[in-house]
C-alpha cells in the first residue's frame, strides 16, 4: 500500500448540504446540481437571457437526458429551486419567457470536474457572459470560470456573497470593501481573480443583507463595474 | 431537520403507492411488491423490520425515479438507503420522531467526514461513494438510534463502508433507476447488519477514517468507464444496449 491521505477537497460543506438538498429527482449532481448552476449563471448575468446555449462536459455530455439534466440548467436560468416540481415543465415555461436555448456536447478539457456545463448567456443589447459551473457531487455546484477569470463561486449557507466586477486596482477595491464594512458587514473573505488591467472579486460577508439600492450605491463607486449578489440563493 | 424528515415520510408514502411505471419500465411498483411480504404474512428470510427497510429505500428510490421529490441524502442515487432503514427502524422499534431526527444529524455528521476526506461523486468515484457512503451513514446513525456509543457508531459506519468499496456506477442508459433502486433496498438491509455487527461487539480491522481514503484511492483508479458515464458495466450489458437503443443514444464504440 503506497497511498498516502490526500486531501481532494477543500470545499466547505453545511449540514444541509449533507442532510439534502431536498430536490426532485432523479439525480443529485446531475439534476438538483445542474439547476444550481443554472440559477448561479443567472444570477450572474441578472438579466433574463434571450438565448442560452448549453456545452456539456464529461459524465454530464453522456448521460443528461436520463437524469433531465437538460431541464434542471434551463430551469436554474429561470430561477426555480431544487425542490420544485415544475423543473419537469422548465423547456415549456422558458419557452414562454421567449428564452431560446439549445444543447451541445463538448470536451472542455481534463482539468474540468467530469460534471460540467458551459453557458453561454446571450441577450440584445448587453455583451455575452460564459459561465463554466460543474457540480461536485451530492447536489452541490461551484462556478468555476466567468469569461475568462477562473473563480471558486459556491453558495454557502450563512454567508451573503457578492460578485463584483473592477478594475485591477487596490484602492478601489479597498474603498467598495470599507464601504461594505459600513454597512454592518463582516468580510469574510475575498477571492480576487485578475487578468491584466480587469478584475473579479468574489466577496463572502456576513450581516444584514445587502438591499438592491444599496448594490446600486456600491456600483457608482470609482473602479467598480457591476455588483451582482447571490443573496436570493443563499436563503 | 424536521423537513428534511418529512419530506423522506411523504416520498416513502408516495413510492408505496404508486403503481405507474417510469419511463423505459425501470422503475414501477417493487416497492409495493416487497412491502407485500408483511401484509401477506409470507415465510421470509429478513426480520419485519429489515423486509420495510428494503421497502421504504426503495420507495423512495422510484419516487426518485420518477422525478418526485426527496433528500439527497448524501445524494438523490443513494436517498433512499437512510430514509427506509431509519424510519422503519423508528416504526418496528416504536421510537420517538426525535430519536429519529437524531440519528439523521448522526448520519450527516459521517457524511461530513466523508465529503471532507473524499467525495459524493459517483462521476469521481463511483457507486461506492453515493449508496456506499449511505450505507456507512445510516450503519452510524442506526447504533446511535438504538443506543450504542459513538465508538460503536463510527465502527458500524466503517464495517458498512468497507463492505460496498469498489462498487461501481453503470446505470443502464445513465438513468438513476437500474441498478440504483435497489441498490438502495439491499443497501438498507447492509447497514441494518453492519449495525448489528458492531453492536456485537465485531470492530472493523480498518478504522473508518482509512476506509474513506481507500474509497477515495478506488475511486481514482476506477475508469471513466464506470463512472456515471454509463459506458460499462451493467450500462453495456445486452439489456443496457437495449435501453440506450430505445433511449436514442450515441452507439458505444467498440475497443
Ligand atoms: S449506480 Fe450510479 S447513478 Fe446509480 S445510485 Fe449508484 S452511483 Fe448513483
Amino acid at each position: 500500500m503506497n497511498y498516502t491521505t490526500k486531501n481532494t477537497n477543500t470545499d466547505s460543506y453545511s449540514i444541509f448540504e449533507i442532510a439534502g438538498p431536498i430536490m426532485i429527482g432523479p439525480s443529485s449532481s446531475h439534476t438538483a446540481g445542474a439547476c444550481k448552476i443554472g440559477q448561479m449563471a443567472r444570477a450572474l448575468f441578472h438579466k433574463q437571457p434571450g438565448k442560452v446555449t448549453f456545452i456539456l462536459h464529461g459524465s454530464f455530455a453522456e448521460v443528461y437526458q436520463g437524469h433531465a439534466t437538460d431541464k434542471a440548467l434551463v430551469a436554474g436560468i429561470i430561477r426555480l429551486k431544487t425542490g420544485d416540481p415544475k423543473i419537469k415543465h422548465s423547456f415549456e415555461l422558458a419557452a414562454k419567457k421567449g428564452i431560446e436555448f439549445q444543447f451541445k456536447k463538448g470536451n472542455l478539457g481534463p482539468e474540468y470536474h467530469p460534471n460540467t456545463a458551459k453557458i453561454i448567456m446571450e441577450k440584445n443589447g448587453r455583451p455575452n457572459m460564459t459561465v463554466i459551473g460543474s457540480s461536485i457531487g451530492g447536489g452541490k455546484s461551484k462556478i468555476v470560470k466567468i469569461d475568462d477569470f477562473p473563480v471558486d463561486l459556491n453558495i454557502q449557507a450563512g454567508f451573503k456573497t457578492i460578485v463584483v466586477w473592477h478594475d485591477n486596482n487596490k484602492t478601489h477595491l479597498t474603498q467598495l470593501c470599507n464601504k461594505i464594512e459600513k454597512n454592518g458587514n463582516n468580510i469574510h473573505n475575498i477571492q480576487t481573480t485578475t487578468i491584466s488591467k480587469e478584475a473579479i472579486s468574489i466577496i463572502n460577508t456576513d450581516g444584514p443583507d445587502f438591499t438592491l439600492s444599496e448594490i446600486k450605491k456600491l456600483e457608482k463607486q470609482k473602479g467598480i463595474k457591476e455588483i451582482r449578489s447571490l443573496i436570493k440563493l443563499q436563503q | 431537520m424536521t423537513r428534511v424528515y418529512q419530506v423522506m415520510q411523504e416520498a416513502i408514502q408516495k413510492g408505496l403507492k404508486d403503481k405507474k411505471s417510469s419511463s423505459f419500465g425501470m422503475a414501477s411498483d417493487n416497492a409495493k411488491l416487497s412491502f407485500k411480504l408483511l401484509e401477506k404474512n409470507q415465510k421470509t428470510l429478513l426480520s419485519p423490520l429489515a423486509i420495510k427497510a428494503m421497502a421504504y429505500a426503495i420507495a423512495t428510490g422510484e419516487h426518485n425515479c420518477k422525478m418526485g421529490r426527496i433528500v439527497a441524502f448524501p445524494t438523490a442515487g443513494g436517498s433512499g438507503v437512510i430514509p427506509g432503514s431509519i424510519i422503519a427502524t423508528q416504526e418496528e422499534w416504536e421510537l420517538s420522531e426525535k430519536k429519529a431526527i437524531n440519528a439523521l444529524f448522526t448520519a450527516t455528521g459521517i457524511g461530513l467526514i466523508i465529503a471532507k476526506q473524499s467525495t459524493f461523486s459517483a462521476a469521481k468515484a463511483g457507486c461506492q461513494a453515493e449508496v456506499g457512503a449511505a450505507t456507512a451513514m445510516a450503519a452510524a446513525a442506526l447504533t446511535e438510534m438504538r443506543g450504542g456509543t459513538p465508538q460503536q457508531a463510527i465502527n458500524a459506519a466503517a464495517l458498512a463502508l468497507k463492505n460496498k468499496l469498489g462498487l461501481v456506477c453503470d446505470p443502464l442508459g445513465g438513468l438513476v433507476a437500474v441498478p440504483c433502486i435497489k441498490r438502495n433496498g439491499l443497501g438498507a438491509v447492509h447497514a441494518l447488519g453492519a449495525s448489528d455487527l458492531s453492536i456485537a461487539g465485531v470492530k472493523s480491522f480498518v478504522p473508518f477514517d482509512e476506509v474513506v481514503q481507500a474509497m477515495n484511492n478506488i475511486g481514482d483508479l476506477m475508469s471513466e468507464k464506470l463512472k456515471e458515464t454509463a459506458l460499462g458495466g451493467l450500462a453495456t450489458t445486452k439489456t443496457g444496449l437495449k435501453i440506450r437503443e430505445k433511449m436514442k443514444l450515441p452507439k458505444i464504440k467498440k475497443r
